[in-house]
């Protein structure tokens, strides 16, 4: 696997992770209590941490002067390639906990199969990452039965964020060239095995939260590709405004 | 913190075993500023010391492990560790970080355990006993650490920082933090 590709995977890991973090950080200081705003400010850390893991990788894969902080701050929306689902906006607290659902349940499943990659930072990186995503996961998985199961409110605005998100989880799983060149040299995962465990365990969660599973629908793609919906643009915007503005300016 | 307790090493005195014992030393002084009851030896994230003979200056070549991804205390202690070396009489320092294998509770030393528990936070399980993904599973049996009651109850799987859990006393009523397994 060429190292532009090996570059372009890693940045797509952390891209999902840093893109995630941010719009489950928009919650801190908003969360319906106090309890729950601390648990997804810690998810959001969790994420953040690991979109740090990646990018110092992919800076040290670069070997260009990039860092870290160049990769975040100063990239423009279309060398983002992070999937559509990420970056959708939170909505009600039903819409973020069932996006974080169906985020953590890929993540899981794809960290698992990475601890294996022959890449051995990769492998380290998914490795420390599993251990938080399954915690994640669980938190996630409880709020969607919680709410689908709960009362005639909570299970309408479930219904209404399984709506509005369906159509973006299907991006996770279709494999664009960077992942298929890593998959082929047993650096990257195999998608279809990850899709078919995502499908049992959302299954599963949907049923107990007494919620229908969505058929096969259309499904809206691009994010891996830098092919954003507009959403990007505006976090972009707000992350990045300060670096952009005053160069390498520090705490 | 380090007045006198230590006088500045002149590294040229002392073997590289006798230094990375003093290294050591050194280390058990740096606290976690999140939990500072304990050091970054007890947290179990010190993975590796050497010191290495080099001209002009011996290296001081450390390996460290984060606990969480995301935890904001590492820099911190990365800082403080450099600072209280250099305060020691080393100049030429190196931190490495690893992250395989991953940083597990199980690392951290059993004086760090006892120390948490004096500090009013329930140690890690010795025995992992929750850390699947399944949702609404039986919550671990933590003991209080003021009355040591195992009537309580999880509040919250996060906590005031990335490696703790809240639970409430159901006896003495009191909340308190527990270091979940990892």
């Amino acid at each position: 696997m060429n190292n532009i590709s090996l570059t372009n995977y890693t940045l797509h890991l952390a891209d999902n992770a840093l893109i995630m973090g941010h719009r489950n950080s928009e919650w801190c200081g908003h969360g319906p209590v106090l309890e729950q705003d601390i648990a997804l400010s810690n998810i959001a850390l969790d994420h953040i941490g690991q979109a740090r893991n990646f990018y110092q990788y992919a800076a040290s894969l670069q070997n260009n002067g990039s860092t870290e902080d160049s990769l975040a701050f100063l990239r423009d929306a279309i060398d983002f390639k992070n999937c559509l689902l990420v970056e959708l906006p939170n909505g009600d607290w039903a819409q973020t906990v069932l996006r974080l659902f169906f985020f953590s349940t890929y993540q899981y499943y794809l960290y698992q199969q990475l601890q294996n990659s022959k890449d051995p930072q990769l492998a380290a990186i998914a490795e420390k990452s599993l251990k938080e995503v399954t915690y994640h996961l669980r938190w996630s998985s409880e709020w969607v039965i919680r709410l689908g199961d709960g009362t005639g409110e909570s299970k309408q605005r479930m219904l209404d964020a399984l709506e509005n998100t369906w159509s973006f989880t299907g991006e996770m799983f279709e494999a664009c060239d960077y992942e298929t060149e890593a998959a082929l040299a047993g650096i990257g995962v195999d998608l279809i095995k990850v899709r078919n465990e995502w499908d049992e365990k959302i299954a599963s969660v949907l049923f107990e939260a007494t919620l229908p599973i969505h058929e096969d629908v259309w499904m809206q793609t691009g994010g891996k590709k830098g092919i954003h919906t507009e959403h990007l643009g505006f976090i972009l915007a707000e992350m990045q405004f300060l670096q952009r503005a005053y160069p390498g300016a520090e705490w | 913190m380090m007045d006198g307790q230590l006088k500045k090493i002149n590294t040229a005195e002392f073997s590289t075993s006798e230094l990375e014992t003093a290294v050591w030393e050194i280390l058990e002084t740096v606290s976690d500023p999140e939990v500072p009851v304990l050091s970054v030896v007890d947290l179990g994230i010190i993975r590796k010391v050497a010191v290495i003979a080099e001209a002009p200056e011996v290296l001081v070549s450390l390996f460290i492990t984060p606990t969480y991804s995301g935890c904001p205390a590492i820099d911190m202690m990365n800082i403080q560790i450099r600072m209280a070396l250099l305060e020691a009489g080393f100049k030429n320092i190196r931190i490495d970080q690893i992250l395989s294998p991953a940083w597990t509770t199980d690392w951290m030393s059993k004086k760090g355990k006892e120390k948490l528990k004096a500090y009013g936070i329930a140690p890690p399980h010795l025995q992992k006993t929750n850390a699947s993904q399944d949702s609404f599973q039986d919550d671990e049996v933590i003991a209080c650490p003021l009355c040591n009651s195992v009537h309580t109850r999880l509040v919250s799987q996060f906590g005031s920082t990335a490696c703790k859990a809240l639970y409430q006393c159901n006896d003495c009523k009191e909340p308190f933090d527990y270091f979940k397994c990892h």
